[in-house]
């Protein structure tokens, strides 16, 4: 089975449905009756809805009806689902979030009311003819000046338009810390806004039946049991066993489908008042106004270094937009997801951290592929990276005298994390053969006799994956457990059906879980499938998110798996007339040990069901399902190393060389994991040097279509050069560690920290994400002047 | 989109006679924009009269003073086209880098200069080979089709049928590519023209234009040098997200020069 099992890199089975157009996605689903629903949605970032006249398109052709906020005062408020504790002992502040606004919209495109028509075209045409009557007000879009007194207000309950002021570590002794530094390095910069984009928008049907009252929504989403378990408990919508949630096929997600958005509310709701399924799919223009949006910092940050380059003590302090609402997990990206990862892969002494998260009259702020330890991994590979230039230091060697040795591990980190394992250096020196760093100065000198400015950077990431310990998430004030769980069913013949609470979007969980299947029982590839995404198959899950699906829903898989062979040695024990204890197990057979008395788990599954020669008492049937809960964050780091070379006389600056050596522990299946790191730096790519949500002053988004927001495109991006260098995790059955974000993590700060490098040669001392054409000519232009 | 009446024409003149008597007809070539513009309800129009199948408009002939193009030829029939490789080199490499695969095997050339987009290829390859615009009605100086943003010499019932590019002497073009939606953010056509060295720059300003002091220095010396040190205003150049006036001011030149060194 090997040839099929954990390592072996097996081709995507999904791909051939992908690729020849075959999934089944939301919008390809039609119901029987179904109507369609158009958001009436605010062209203003801030005002007060003085009246919402709905008469004129209540009597327009194929209308089933119009709904307002007031209208829907029974369901409860959109939640975020992480409370935070401020510096002071409170609660974060989290605002009223209505699925239709009352009183008041935020941003642009908050939903004001919703039409509910025969035909699209005609629910558009009557949202056109709903009235509404706006009282504008100034917006505030710049997360920098949204905290301080005498704003703009937003919300009543948010003084100040501040949710919290957050911190971590002993500020006294960082500062006094840095008294005694022989260096400081210090840098400010923001972290750029993106949106999300996944190429299939946001979509949901919503069907009520009046004969059972049962309701059933597909919906675009990375965690159907969460959105059942949310629409229920805080949203009122439907009995969580009454409420049945399907995400089918869904074409990327990257975190913005994590989220219970306001439309799936509405029409779940609305699809009873109606009676008929009601469909909605985002076109792409309301994907960009109202997926929610990722990172968006602006930070200062200081690294304190003794005469040798020790790093002593880390200080930083960021304003984290969270838009206009806090969204579903909003709260806990740029704290628990965000400072706890700044230690990196260093000793640094002591680290202080202040964020404070401010609301704007911008789309909501939520997890975005990384989710904080993007925007940390920034903070400490630019300090790193600067901190090495202006000590005239090698920023590898500078690295390594910082690196925490492989012989600390599990290692306490200053800002609570324990890490489990590692080789920093090894990953290190490693990227520096792949990325032939000996080599760089000959091709910088071949750079400059073209013309170009050539420079390389470094990012030495780590991240906090395989989300989360549930008793610890809790503590820090989680709202849900983050376990995961696995059904194996063993039909009669001999085949399985796995089904798992994490949903693949993207990542290839049909592929590698039933790699892990086959692995663990001896079962061959072929004849195990992968079951996800439906609360009426599926028993529980948590979804997919957080690079967790390897290690806590692969972990929960193995559970299922030892469950069965520890039933299925009781069934071959009792067949094969020995004793339990001399059952051994391998290879998908049960054997006598010592003797060549086997009986294959297929046969074992038969017996279960046809059980006329059976254990006693024992139960028939072979259908296991485990509950794993990990016992920490996994931990994948590694280096990257990117060249880049700049036009300086246009401002271009392309990727020459990206070598990146990762340790994601055990790897399932390498071909996939190459994949997600190739996306995953592609993103990162498309951060350094491509996107930006852009809000004018009155908070209308400019950057609001592909004609202005600049997605990474094939011809963005350099062939990879990918090795590993993992060290299986000691934390979970598989020894894996998640290879989901990794690149989306490393990827910014190693090709900014390229780029300076570059730049440095025309004196260019600071440049913010992304580095675009304009910005590079305008930087060069500046310091030249 | 919103509704609306569409009428395949037969002929250009019923298109025209269409278009002519109806000032909310339009008339559809490759659709590249008017398509998405329909779908954004961003237009409302009576009827769409569609010239796909209009005989007389799809051809490309060439003969010893350059060559002709059909209205509704598309960009990728240019570039593959070995009488335009031929006549006029830099026109087929143009065509070759007019927005990705899908767009040139759809976009027409009529439909290109009809719309005149201000960051549009093609108005700067016809200004800059002093390209003849003939319509159902009458031919046009290229000089005098392209009148402003989004705005051409074209009147309500004129339908354009071909353009008739000359032969040139050494010719390029080069662009500076709009990262996000890779329209040209400064593009400039340099030829050795029938009539005398022409730069016409497209993308820069609210409307293809030519630059008479490039001209004139690539006429007495044709060599990227000649146009290095050349700047233009920055005074009504275009201003968005992605380029300030003065950088598109300063592409302008980079991109004529690096134009005239790939003309050669």
């Amino acid at each position: 089975m090997t040839e099929q099992g954990i390592g072996a890199a097996v081709a995507r089975r999904e791909d051939r449905r992908f690729v020849t157009g075959q999934g089944h996605y939301t919008d390809d689903i039609n119901r029987r009756g179904q109507t369609h629903a158009c958001f009436v949605r605010s062209p203003h970032a801030h005002a007060t809805l003085n009246g919402v006249d709905t008469a004129a398109a209540r009597a327009m052709p194929g209308v089933r009806g119009i709904f307002i906020g007031e209208d829907m005062a029974e369901v409860g408020p959109l939640i975020c689902g992480w409370a935070i504790t401020d510096v002071n002992g409170e609660p974060h502040r989290a605002p009223p979030h209505p699925a239709l606004a009352i009183g008041k919209v935020n941003f642009v495109g908050d939903a004001v009311a919703v039409v509910i028509a025969d035909t699209l075209e005609q629910a558009k045409d009557a949202a056109a003819a709903v009235d509404v009557d706006y009282g504008i007000l100034g917006a505030v879009v710049d997360p920098a000046t949204a905290a301080p007194d005498g704003q703009i207000q937003i919300h009543e309950t948010a003084p100040g338009n501040l949710s919290y002021e957050w911190a971590i570590g002993d500020q006294a002794a960082i500062d006094a810390a840095f008294e005694g530094a022989a260096h400081v390095t210090s840098l400010e910069f923001t972290n750029n806004r993106l949106v999300p984009n996944a190429m299939e928008p946001r979509a949901c049907i919503a069907e009520y039946e009046d004969g059972t009252g049962d309701y059933t929504l597909y919906l675009t989403s990375q965690n159907p049991h969460v959105h059942r378990l949310v629409m229920s408990a805080f949203h009122g919508l439907a009995p969580e066993h009454k409420l049945r949630v399907v995400a089918p096929d869904v074409g990327g997600g990257f975190g913005s489908k994590i989220f219970i958005y306001a439309e799936e509310v509405v029409l779940t709701w609305a699809s009873r008042h109606i009676g008929r399924p009601i469909k909605w799919t985002a076109e792409r223009t309301e994907s960009f106004l109202t997926d929610c949006h990722g990172r968006d910092h602006v930070t200062k940050a200081e690294l304190a270094l003794d005469g040798d380059g020790k790093f002593l003590a880390m200080r930083v302090n960021t304003i984290a937009n969270m838009g206009a609402y806090l969204s579903t997990f909003a709260s806990a990206v740029p704290t628990y997801l965000y400072a706890t990862l700044l230690a990196g892969q260093y000793t640094t002494g002591g680290i202080y951290c202040n964020v404070k998260a401010v609301f704007t009259n911008t789309v909501p702020v939520d997890a975005y592929r990384g989710a904080g330890r993007p925007e940390a991994a920034y903070v400490v590979e630019r300090l790193v990276e600067a901190a090495a230039a202006e000590t005239g230091r090698d920023p590898a060697e500078l690295r390594k005298t910082n690196f925490v040795p492989t012989d600390a591990f599990p290692y306490e980190t200053p800002v609570i994390m324990q890490y489990d394992c590692g080789d920093f250096a090894g990953s290190m020196d490693q990227a520096l053969d792949l990325a032939g760093y000996s080599g760089f100065q000959a091709r910088k000198a071949e750079s400059k006799a073209g013309g170009k400015l050539r420079g390389v950077g470094f990012s030495s990431y780590i991240e906090a994956c395989g989300v989360a310990p549930s008793a610890a998430a809790g503590s820090l004030g989680a709202g849900v457990g983050l376990w995961e769980s696995a059904n194996i069913r063993f039909n009669p013949t001999g085949n399985v059906q796995l089904f798992t609470g994490c949903h693949s979007h993207g990542q290839g969980h049909e592929t590698a879980y039933a790699q892990i299947v086959a692995d663990k029982l001896g079962v061959p590839y072929e004849q195990v499938d992968v079951i996800h995404g439906d609360s009426a198959k599926v028993p529980f899950g948590m979804g997919t998110y957080g690079s967790r699906s390897a290690a806590v829903g692969g972990s929960a898989i193995v559970k299922a798996a030892d469950k069965v062979i520890e039933k299925g040695r009781k069934i071959a024990a009792h067949a094969l007339e020995a004793s339990e204890d001399d059952i051994e197990f391998a290879g998908g057979n049960f054997t006598v040990t010592g003797t060549d008395k086997a009986m294959n788990i297929a046969e074992v599954a038969f017996t279960a069901y046809v059980p006329h020669n059976y254990p006693e008492g024992l139960e028939p049937g072979l259908d296991e399902t485990a509950f794993y809960d990990p016992l920490n964050f996994s931990f994948p780091a590694g280096t990257h190393i990117c060249e880049v070379e700049v036009d300086p006389e246009t401002g271009s600056v392309s990727i020459e060389r990206y070598a990146a050596v990762d340790d994601f522990g055990v790897l399932i299946n390498p071909l996939i994991v190459e994949g997600q790191v190739h996306g995953g730096i592609g993103q990162g790519v498309g951060q350094a040097m491509l996107e930006q949500a852009v809000y004018d002053n009155d908070g209308q988004l400019i950057s609001g279509s592909y004609m202005d927001y600049t997605m990474p495109r094939a011809d963005d991006v350099p062939n990879y050069d990918v090795g590993f260098n993992g060290v299986p995790s000691p934390l979970n059955p598989l020894g894996v560690k998640g290879c989901g974000e990794a690149g989306a993590i490393a990827a910014p700060a190693a090709v900014m920290n390229a780029v300076h490098d570059a730049l440095s040669d025309v004196g260019v001392g600071h440049i913010e994400m992304p580095a675009t054409p304009l910005r590079v000519w305008q930087a060069i232009q500046d310091a030249a002047a | 989109m919103y509704n609306f009446e569409y009428r395949k024409a037969g002929s250009v003149d019923e298109a025209a006679g269409i278009v002519g008597s109806d000032e909310d007809a339009k008339l559809l070539a490759g659709g590249m924009t008017y398509i998405p513009t329909l779908k954004q309800r961003l237009a409302s129009p009576t009827t769409v009269v569609d010239l796909n199948g209009v005989g007389g408009l799809d051809g490309i002939s060439a003969d010893g003073n350059g060559v002709t193009i059909g209205a509704m030829v598309r960009h990728a029939a240019v570039a593959a086209s070995a009488d335009v490789a031929a006549a006029i080199p830099a026109l087929a490499d143009l065509a070759s880098h007019i927005g990705d695969p899908q767009v040139r095997n759809r976009g027409t050339l009529g439909g290109s200069i009809a719309n005149n987009d201000p960051a549009a290829d093609y108005p700067a390859a016809l200004v800059g080979l002093g390209a003849t615009v003939q319509t159902n009605k009458r031919a046009i100086a290229a000089d005098d089709f392209f009148t402003g943003l989004f705005e051409t010499a074209l009147d309500q019932d004129e339908v354009v049928t071909s353009v008739s590019f000359p032969r040139a002497g050494k010719a390029a073009y080069m662009k500076f590519p709009n990262p996000a939606s890779r329209y040209a953010i400064a593009g400039v056509f340099v030829a050795q023209a029938a009539d005398g060295v022409r730069v016409a720059v497209t993308g820069a300003g609210p409307c293809v234009f030519r630059v008479g002091e490039m001209e004139a220095a690539l006429a007495a010396n044709w060599s990227a040098d000649a146009v290095a040190g050349i700047g233009i205003p920055a005074d009504g150049l275009n201003e968005d997200i992605h380029a300030s006036a003065e950088y598109r001011a300063h592409l302008v030149t980079v991109m004529a020069k690096r134009a005239v060194a790939k003309a050669g």
